[in-house]
């Protein structure tokens, strides 16, 4: 067992957050100051963020080689029905009785660069329980464990790119990046595009959390607007009477690099 | 200062929207993506089945135990395989598979020859790598060694030429090159290490064109 907990790969919990947040600050500002002086604009994480201290051994410190996909980059594998049990996009069903916590739904829409629907692709999801939890032998920190909460879900979006799940309202939770250290509540998702090329394993947020400007993670991307494109927004059109609030996620994938015949979904 | 023009908030592309940034795939995936026979594309005995494994180093050599490397591929005859199975196993090939990382950073598949797409090319495994600490996921590719004919289910032949003349690899300095390329273990497995970091960090791609799209933090 990593002794350090999770997270970390150096024992920093000596560091404060308000040296955490300075190297934040700095780190948005020298980018600011590239902005302005012609750098480009940053529109993912950055990898080589040390304020995240588990990313100092593990970011690539050569550029990213351009390669032209080929054939197999442009396609992506393809999930159906089979894969996938029928409760899986439901979080609060699998165990004998209810978990505890805020019952909610999510829903969004994947689509590509161009804005095309992504259709009958594989949306993976897993998160902490409402204490902030989660049922893995690496999280010890001391909340309690739902027995009927796992936290794991996976669905297909549908024919218009559109994804849904029910489940609890994930805690945030300590971490040892530093000392007191929080990760802000976010549900991690794991998708796939069109093309293989489109991957991402993400994490979406809820609105108005008074972690973000705490968190390593979430402001290892630099732009403020991409920032925002993590965070949920509550919908009332997606609440569901007595029964679960409702949050809005849409997922947009990077560009296609694919010349695309219609029609375009005749791959199975 | 007035005379300082502030770069334009600039969308990414022409037309295209603002993609959704990734974020680390964090500590605590082990129990949701890893899955049953995820990294078993074929089963024991299969005519043709080889063995792809390889550890994960960080910048400091020291093996990554939490890392997750999933593979995507053609079947030996290059053709792209468009089933679905992947995550219920029943015999099917479908070209995909994902295992995570062991205690000792290390992974392996078993899965078959990945065949050319087009004639004379190198055949490669597609890579992605994600690990606790890793912000955004990383494209690579692991070439076979001694490239498979078209009808070679159940053996190599090398195709002349084929790694020399990809453009990917062309494009490389030798020892940066070599990064891409499986070994053929005296077993008859094949080998990619993985190292995120410093010497012999293996060379990631992107598929984006233009000034920005090699820099940390763009094109995700």
């Amino acid at each position: 067992m990593n002794e350090t907990g999770p997270d970390t790969a150096l024992d920093t919990a000596a560091e404060s957050q308000a040296q955490l947040s300075a190297e934040i600050e700095a780190g948005h500002d020298a980018y600011q100051k590239g902005l302005e002086e012609g750098a480009p604009e940053e529109l993912g994480p950055r990898r080589d963020w040390p304020p995240y201290r588990s990313s100092l051994l593990r970011h690539p410190t050569k550029d990213l080689h351009h390669a032209d996909p080929e054939t197999i980059e442009l396609f992506a594998p393809v999930f159906g029905e089979r894969d996938i049990g029928a409760l899986e996009a439901d979080l609060t069903v699998q165990h004998n009785g209810e978990p505890i916590g805020e019952r909610i739904v999510v829903r969004g829409r994947v689509v590509d660069g161009q804005g095309r629907p992504v259709r009958r692709q594989l949306v993976e999801v897993w998160q902490a329980n409402a204490a902030g939890r989660y049922i893995h032998k690496r999280d010890q920190h001391p909340a309690p464990i739902d027995p009927n909460f796992t936290g794991i879900g996976r669905m297909l979006t549908d024919d218009d790119g559109w994804y849904q799940f029910q489940t609890i309202k994930p805690g945030p939770y300590p971490w040892k990046n530093h000392f007191n250290a929080w990760r802000p509540a976010h549900i991690h998702f794991s998708l796939f595009g069109r093309e293989l090329t489109q991957r991402i394993v993400t994490q979406m947020y809820f609105p108005g959390d008074p972690l973000f400007p705490l968190d390593p993670i979430f402001q290892s991307i630099q732009d403020p607007r991409a920032r925002d494109r993590l965070v949920a927004t509550y919908d009332h059109d997606v609440s569901q009477h007595e029964w679960a609030t409702g949050y809005r996620w849409d997922i947009v994938l990077t560009g296609s690099h694919r010349t695309w015949t219609e029609p375009e979904d005749g791959d199975e | 200062m007035s005379d300082v023009v502030t770069a334009p908030a600039r969308e990414p592309a022409e037309g295209l929207l603002g993609p959704t940034p990734g974020q680390t795939v964090g500590p605590f995936f082990g129990y949701a993506l890893p899955y049953t026979r995820g990294n078993e594309l074929v089963e024991p005995g299969t005519p043709g089945a080889v063995r792809l494994h390889g550890t994960v180093y960080d910048g400091a050599g020291a093996p990554v135990p939490d890392a997750l490397i999933e593979i995507w591929q053609t079947d030996p005859a290059g053709k792209v395989v468009a089933r679905s199975g992947s995550l219920l196993r029943d015999g099917t090939f479908t070209g995909w598979g994902r295992a995570e990382t062991d205690r000792e950073g290390g992974y392996w598949f078993r899965t078959l020859n990945p065949g050319a797409t087009e004639p004379g090319r190198a055949p490669f495994f597609v890579v992605t790598v994600f690990a606790r600490g890793l912000q955004d996921r990383l494209f690579t590719r692991a070439y076979l060694p001694d490239a498979t004919t078209d009808d070679a289910a159940d053996g190599v032949a090398l195709i002349p030429g084929a790694l020399e003349n990809d453009p990917l690899l062309a494009s490389l300095e030798p020892e940066r090159r070599a990064t891409l390329v499986t070994a053929r273990e005296p077993d008859g497995s094949l080998r990619f290490d993985v190292r995120l970091q410093g010497e012999g960090e293996t060379v990631f791609l992107t598929y984006d064109e233009g000034p920005a799209a090699g820099k940390d933090g763009v094109g995700a």
